[in-house]
C-alpha cells in the first residue's frame, strides 16, 4: 500500500506558490511564520532576507513592475506585518500586483492581544485590493491561489493572506485541486458596449487637435504597440503620465513628453488647447490636471480604463470605455482613420518657444553640479537602457525630465503614494527579476536614509546595483514648496546625512563622493565597471528647484518657469547646447 | 459633508448583495467610513440564495457621490451586486417597537391609538405595553410623535429595508442564476489548472 498523501499547511504555502510560478520571495522571519520558514528549506525557493519588512514589499513591487509577474513578500505577525503597510499602500496606489503572506498568532489566541498579535486584515483592508484571514489548513491553498488571481487580474493590486500559526502546523490529507477561481462578484475585465466604441471612433476621426494621455495601464495591459499604431496612423501627439513613461519610446517623434505639475510646458499647453483627450489607462490624478475647473476646457474626453470606478471621478468624460486597454484598442483600431494632422503638430512645436533655451541642460556650466547634469550624464552613459528606480520628490521629477526612457518597464517609481524610501528596495526587486539588466537607483538624500538598511541585503545577496544619491542637504521638494508658498521658511527640511560613500564601504560595497560636473563621468564609469554595488554621493546645488511647475490648484498652462537669469554664468557663452538629451522633433 | 457638483444632499438607499463571509460587512461599511459618512441605517439578512446576504444601507449624500459609492461597492470582490434604489418605485419599510409606561386611562388611550395607526400590541405588563409597527420610516416617525406624550421608555427600529414593486425590476436577486459556492479546497472538483 502506498503512503497516503499528507502535507502541513506550511508545505502547502510553498507548493501553492511554486504552482503560481514563484521562485523568489522577499521576507523576514518571526514566531508566527516560523512553520512556513521551516518548510521553505525543502522547496526550490530563493529567500531574500530584507532588513525591514517595508523593504520586502517594495522589493516585491519592484520585482513585479520590472517583470510583469506577481512579487511576493513574507513577514511574521504584529510588527512584521505592520511594517509592510507603506509598501502595500504604495502597490495599491500604483496598481502593482504583489502577494503578501503574513503569519498570524494561533487561531485560539486571535483577539486576546497575544504576543505580536495585530489585526492585520483589519489594518490592511483599505490598502489592499483584497485580503484573507486563513485559520484552517485546507483554506491555505485556495486562498493563496485566489490571491494570485485577484492580484494579477483586472486592475492589479496587492493582496494579503494572513495565515494562523496553527493552520501552518496542521496536517491535511485533502489534496487541494486548484481550478478556475470562482468569484461570482468579481468582474475583472468589463467589456464596453459596441455603441460606445462607435462614439469613441467618431470623436477620434473627427478631432482636429487630439492628444493621447498615455498612462500606466498601457504597460500593464501590454498595449504599447497598439497605442503606437493608433498614434502613428491618426497622427496624434502623446503626453505621458509619470507612470506612463516607457509606454512609448521617449525618442518617438509623436511623444511630446511628460504632462502635469512638472511636465513640459508645451505638453500642458497642447492638452489645454486640445479638442479631444484620449486617456489611455490613466486616472486624471490631481498632479496631472491642475485645476479641474479649467482643465482642457475645449476638449471632448474619451477615457479607456479597466476600472470603471475611475470614470468621471475627477474629470467628466464624454465616452467611457471600460475594459482591458489592449482588447478595447483591438476593437477600436480597425475603425480609426489615417489622418494628417501636421497643422496641429506644427502648432505644438510652436508652443515650445524658448523652453529649450531655458532648460538647464542648455545653460552654461560654471562648475556647479546640478541634479539635471548628473541624471543627464547617467542617461547618456547607460545609453538610456538602464532600469531606473526612484523615490518621490525633486530627484524623481528630474529623473522623469532628463532620463529618456525608450523601453517599457524601465522606470520604476512611486507615483500615486509618493513613497520616500521606495527606490533602493524596488531596485533590489527589479535586479532579482531581471538580473541581466543594468539597474540604477536615483534617490534623494532624505529618501535614501529611510530604507538605506537594505544596503545590507544587497551586500548579503551580492547584487550589483548602481546608486546615485542626489544629495542637496534638504528634503528638496518640501523645501521647494516652502520656497514658493511658505516664504522660504525652511521648517524641518535641512537634513544632515552620513558620509554615504563611507557608509557603503562599511557594508563592503563601493562608495564615492562627487562634487563637480567634471567628476561625474568618471565616477559613473567606475561604478558601472565595479562588480559590487556602488553608491555615488552627488553633492549637488543645495537650493535648486524643479522647473517648470504648476502650483497646486492653478491652471495647467500657468507654469512657474525657470528664471532666465538664475543660471550661473554668462548667457552669451558659446557652449554647445546639450541637445542630445532632448531630441528636437518637439 | 459638502455637496458634490449636483448638489442636493438626501438619503440614498443602497441595496447590496454580498457573499455571506466573515468580514464582508466591514469591507462594505469601510467604504462609507473612509469618506466620513454616517450610515443612517443598515440592515442585513439572508437573501434568497444560500450563501448570499442582502444589505439595505441608507446614507445621506448627493447624487454624484452616490454614483461613486456604487461603483466602489461593485468593485469589492465579495459584492455580487449593488444598486441605488432611491429613485425606484419600491416599498421601503422598517419595523419598530415602542415600550410605553402607561397605566389606567392612559393605557386605554395608547391601546386605542395602536388600533387607529395600525400598530400591534405585542406585550402587556402591569406597568407598560409594547407596540410594534411595520411601515415607512415617515409613518414610524409619526407614530413615535403621537406616543411620546405617554412616555416612551424604550424604542428599537430595524432600519429600512426595500423591495421594488412589480414582478421584474432592477432588484431581481442577482444570485438566483449564479449561487456562490463556499470556496473551500474543493477536492471533489476535477480538471484544475494545477494541483499541488
Amino acid at each position: 500500500m502506498t503512503k497516503r498523501w499528507r502535507r502541513t499547511g506550511a508545505q502547502l504555502i510553498w507548493e501553492t506558490l511554486l504552482g503560481e510560478g514563484v521562485h523568489t520571495v522577499f521576507g523576514y522571519p518571526g514566531g508566527a511564520i516560523l512553520p512556513a520558514y521551516d518548510a521553505m528549506l525543502d522547496y526550490p525557493i530563493r529567500h531574500i532576507l530584507v532588513r525591514h519588512e517595508q523593504g520586502a514589499t517594495h522589493m516585491a513591487d519592484g520585482y513585479s513592475r520590472a517583470s510583469g509577474e506577481v512579487g511576493v513578500a513574507v513577514a511574521t505577525s504584529g510588527p512584521g506585518a505592520t511594517n509592510m503597510v507603506t509598501g502595500i499602500a504604495t502597490a495599491m496606489l500604483d496598481s502593482s500586483p504583489i502577494v503578501c503572506v503574513t503569519g498570524q498568532v494561533g487561531s485560539a489566541l486571535i483577539g486576546t492581544d497575544a504576543f505580536q498579535e495585530t489585526d492585520v486584515t483589519g489594518v490592511t483592508l483599505p490598502i489592499t485590493k483584497h485580503n484573507y484571514l486563513v485559520t484552517e489548513v485546507d483554506e491555505i491553498a485556495p486562498a493563496l491561489h485566489e490571491a494570485f488571481y485577484v492580484a494579477r487580474s483586472g486592475r492589479p493590486g496587492p493582496v494579503l493572506v494572513d495565515i494562523t500559526k496553527d493552520a501552518q502546523q496542521a496536517f491535511t490529507q485533502r489534496r487541494p485541486r486548484l481550478g478556475k477561481v470562482d468569484l461570482p462578484g468579481y468582474r475583472p475585465e468589463p467589456r464596453p458596449p459596441e455603441s460606445e466604441l462607435q462614439s469613441a471612433a467618431e470623436l477620434i476621426n473627427r478631432a482636429e487637435r487630439p492628444v493621447i494621455l498615455a498612462g500606466h495601464g498601457i504597460l500593464i495591459s501590454g498595449a504599447m504597440g497598439q497605442v503606437r499604431e493608433l498614434a502613428e496612423r491618426a497622427r496624434i501627439p502623446i503626453a505621458m503620465t509619470l507612470l506612463g513613461i516607457g509606454a512609448i519610446p521617449a525618442n518617438h517623434s509623436l511623444n511630446m513628453g511628460m504632462m502635469g505639475m512638472h511636465g513640459e510646458s508645451w505638453v500642458n499647453q497642447a492638452i489645454q488647447e486640445a479638442d479631444l483627450l484620449l486617456a489611455l489607462g490613466m486616472r486624471f490624478d490631481d498632479r496631472v490636471t491642475g485645476s479641474l475647473k479649467t482643465y482642457a476646457p475645449n476638449a471632448a474626453k474619451i477615457h479607456i480604463d479597466i476600472d470603471p470606478a475611475e470614470f468621471n471621478k475627477n474629470v467628466r468624460v464624454d465616452v467611457a470605455l471600460a475594459g482591458d486597454l489592449s482588447a478595447v484598442l483591438a476593437h477600436l483600431l480597425p475603425v480609426i482613420e489615417a489622418r494628417d494632422r501636421s497643422e496641429w503638430l506644427g502648432s505644438i512645436r510652436g508652443f515650445k518657444g524658448d523652453t529649450a533655451v531655458r532648460d538647464i541642460q542648455n545653460l552654461p556650466d560654471m562648475g556647479k553640479l546640478y541634479a539635471a547634469h548628473v541624471i543627464h550624464d547617467i542617461w547618456r552613459m547607460t545609453g538610456g537602457k538602464a532600469i531606473v528606480t526612484t523615490d518621490v520628490g525633486q530627484h524623481q521629477m528630474w529623473e522623469a525630465q532628463y532620463y529618456r526612457h525608450n523601453e517599457p518597464r524601465s522606470l520604476i517609481t512611486s507615483g500615486g503614494l509618493g513613497t520616500m524610501g521606495f527606490a533602493l528596495p524596488a531596485a533590489v526587486g527589479a535586479k532579482v527579476a531581471r538580473p541581466d539588466d543594468e539597474v540604477w537607483v536615483i534617490a534623494g538624500d532624505g529618501g535614501f536614509q529611510i530604507t538605506m538598511c537594505e544596503l545590507a541585503t544587497i551586500a548579503q545577496e551580492r547584487l550589483k546595483l548602481n546608486v546615485a544619491i542626489i544629495n542637496n542637504g534638504y528634503l528638496g521638494m518640501v523645501r521647494q514648496w516652502q520656497e514658493f508658498f511658505y516664504d522660504r521658511r525652511y521648517a524641518g527640511t535641512p537634513i544632515l546625512s552620513p558620509d554615504f560613500a563611507a557608509l557603503a564601504r562599511s557594508f563592503g560595497l563601493g562608495g564615492e563622493v562627487v562634487k563637480t560636473r567634471q567628476e561625474v563621468e568618471g565616477a559613473v564609469e567606475r561604478a558601472r565597471a565595479d562588480e559590487r554595488t556602488v553608491v555615488l554621493d552627488f553633492q549637488v546645488e543645495k537650493e535648486d528647484t524643479v522647473y517648470p511647475m504648476v502650483p497646486t490648484g492653478a491652471r495647467l498652462q500657468d507654469m512657474i518657469r525657470r528664471p532666465g537669469q538664475e543660471a550661473d554664468g554668462d548667457p552669451e557663452s558659446e557652449e554647445e547646447p546639450v541637445a542630445a538629451g532632448r531630441t528636437v522633433e518637439w | 459633508m459638502t455637496p458634490g457638483p449636483d448638489g442636493r444632499i438626501r438619503p440614498h438607499i443602497f441595496v447590496v448583495w454580498v457573499e455571506d463571509l466573515p468580514g464582508v460587512l466591514n469591507r462594505v461599511t469601510s467604504l462609507f467610513r473612509r469618506r466620513g459618512f454616517n450610515i443612517e441605517s443598515l440592515s442585513v439578512g439572508p437573501a434568497r440564495a444560500p450563501g448570499v446576504s442582502r444589505m439595505t444601507i441608507v446614507v445621506r449624500t448627493d447624487a454624484t457621490t452616490a454614483r461613486r459609492m456604487l461603483v466602489q461597492l461593485s468593485r469589492l470582490v465579495n459584492v455580487l451586486r449593488a444598486d441605488d434604489i432611491t429613485n425606484e418605485p419600491a416599498i421601503h419599510h422598517e419595523l419598530a417597537m415602542f415600550k410605553i409606561q402607561a397605566t389606567g386611562e392612559e393605557r386605554t388611550q395608547v391601546i386605542q391609538l395602536a388600533g387607529a395607526t395600525g400598530a400591534r400590541l405585542v406585550d402587556i405588563a402591569p406597568e407598560s405595553v409594547v407596540l410594534e409597527a411595520t411601515a415607512s420610516p415617515q409613518k414610524i416617525d409619526g407614530l413615535a410623535e403621537v406616543l411620546r406624550p405617554y412616555g416612551i421608555v424604550e424604542q428599537v427600529r430595524t432600519g429600512l429595508v426595500g423591495m421594488a414593486r412589480g414582478a421584474a425590476s432592477v432588484m431581481t436577486d442577482p444570485d438566483a442564476r449564479k449561487p456562490p459556492k463556499r470556496r473551500r479546497a474543493s477536492s471533489d472538483e476535477s480538471g484544475g489548472s494545477h494541483s499541488v
